[in-house]
């Protein structure tokens, strides 16, 4: 099939807009299901809220809004990716450069999909905070803004990946026909976009408990140890991502930092080595979901409880953290099996 | 390296991969609602925290099984195909 392509250099530029209006759908795609869900999460808590007390309508209107609007960060940066792949020219029309095309797509689509999702759980979890107790409007605003803000950082991480994919002919990646590399851009793909999906809606969850904790604590003292141990518990969160950052940059430069795609090198060698480099984006991708959303959830759990019972702070961070280095085990087991694939296997 | 060859290693790498990352996620997950139910009672009964520590440790381990299985077939297959 390679070769039918490379021969016929008009099937070839078919075959990348193919591609490219292929990535610009997936990135939009699935990056508006996480803003669709999270955003509506948030309107059904505000609603529910409202129809219970009603003369916080306004208060509660207004929290909404801004927690839908921060939701909406990780859509519109689907957007920005499906119209850039929709009207980018690639300089030379190449195998690699479908790959790249291709993963520009899953990273942003798939990256965006856990960051809406958690940041509307915060969201919603905020406003059902303040319709409980409107008193404490201020501090639980801030803690929701910052939790989102956190929760918002592996779907940047996924735009950056897409950026560097989708121009990566411009810096004078990808130009080539060899499938060792191809692979390799779209395994970068597959790792941030997986990768990002559980950090995105595990780091939201936490912010999430935090809204219910900094609404239920009593002093402001007890509000502070709230957002503290949100922060502490979605850095927690935030690893596999990092761990995912990591195996996604090696990919996408894997030209230069594995040597792949060397000439001379026939078909049926470069085999194994294209099948390493998916292997490594799958692997860790795949990895990050359940990692970042386990961290997530014991990092809610926490946070509600010093919101809850501050005193208890030291022991809840101990399990926190002790929990939580557990369920992180399995994404540092894919990132050996990564970085095995990627640098032993091939 | 024969054709037939290449195809195995390759499938057995592809393999590898796909072994690890969705195994991963499971334990993930699992893990991380015990560590989740172990805060929430240690926020009620603080006293408790050592016995919540330690069931919560030995739900865990039990939960990782799966991972570590994933992580020995992943490994089998990078080596041993």
């Amino acid at each position: 099939l390679i070769e039918w392509l490379t021969d016929n250099p008009g099937l070839m530029e078919n075959a990348v807009a193919g591609s490219r209006v292929l990535g610009a759908g997936i990135a939009m795609g699935f990056g508006a299901i996480g803003a669709g869900v999270g955003e509506g999460y948030d309107a059904g808590e505000a609603v529910e809220k409202i129809s219970r007390q009603p003369a916080v309508g306004g208060e509660l209107t207004r929290t909404m809004l801004v927690g839908q609007a921060v939701a909406e960060t990780s859509g519109i940066f689907a957007l920005v990716i499906s119209l850039m792949l929709m009207f980018s020219e690639p300089e030379e029309p190449g195998i690699e450069v479908m790959g790249a095309y291709l993963g520009s797509g899953l990273a942003m689509g798939l990256g965006a999909l856990g960051t809406g999702v958690g940041a509307g759980i915060a969201g919603g979890q905020a406003a059902s905070s303040i319709g409980r107790n409107p008193g404490c409007r201020r501090s639980v605003m801030v803690t929701m803004l910052l939790g989102q803000g956190v929760a918002t950082t592996p779907a940047v991480f996924a735009l950056l990946i897409a950026m560097i994919l989708l121009f990566a002919q411009q810096f004078g990646l990808f130009m080539g026909n060899s499938i060792e590399a191809a692979m390799a851009a779209l395994g970068a793909g597959i790792a941030m976009g997986l990768g990002a999906l559980g950090p995105g809606l595990g780091t939201g969850q936490a912010a999430g408990g935090a809204c219910d904790g900094a609404g239920r604590a009593a002093t402001d003292d007890a509000r502070r140890d709230v957002t503290v141990m949100m922060l502490l518990g979605q850095a927690v969160a935030t690893t596999p991502a990092v761990f995912a950052l990591l195996v996604a940059v090696i990919l996408a430069f894997g030209e230069q930092i594995l040597k792949l795609g060397a000439e001379g090198a026939g078909m049926v060698e470069s085999l194994p080595t294209a099948a390493a480099m998916l292997a490594a984006g799958i692997a860790m991708g795949a990895g990050s979901i359940g990692p970042g959303i386990g961290t997530g959830m014991a990092a809610a759990s926490a946070s509600q409880g010093t919101g809850l019972n501050p005193e208890t702070n030291t022991v809840l961070t101990r399990t926190m953290l002790i929990g939580g280095a557990v369920a992180q085990s399995t994404s540092v087991y894919s990132l050996v099996i990564a970085l095995l694939l990627l640098f032993y296997a091939v | 390296m024969e054709l037939e060859e290449a195809i195995v290693r390759s499938a057995a790498l592809l393999g590898a991969g796909i072994a690890m990352g969705f195994g991963a996620i499971g334990p993930g997950i699992g893990e991380g609602f015990a560590a989740g139910k172990a805060c929430e009672g240690a926020a009620m009964r603080p006293e408790e925290s050592a016995l919540l520590t330690r069931t919560m440790l030995i739900g865990q381990a039990v939960s990782e099984s799966t991972g570590i299985y994933s992580l020995v077939i992943a490994l089998l297959l990078i080596f041993a195909v």
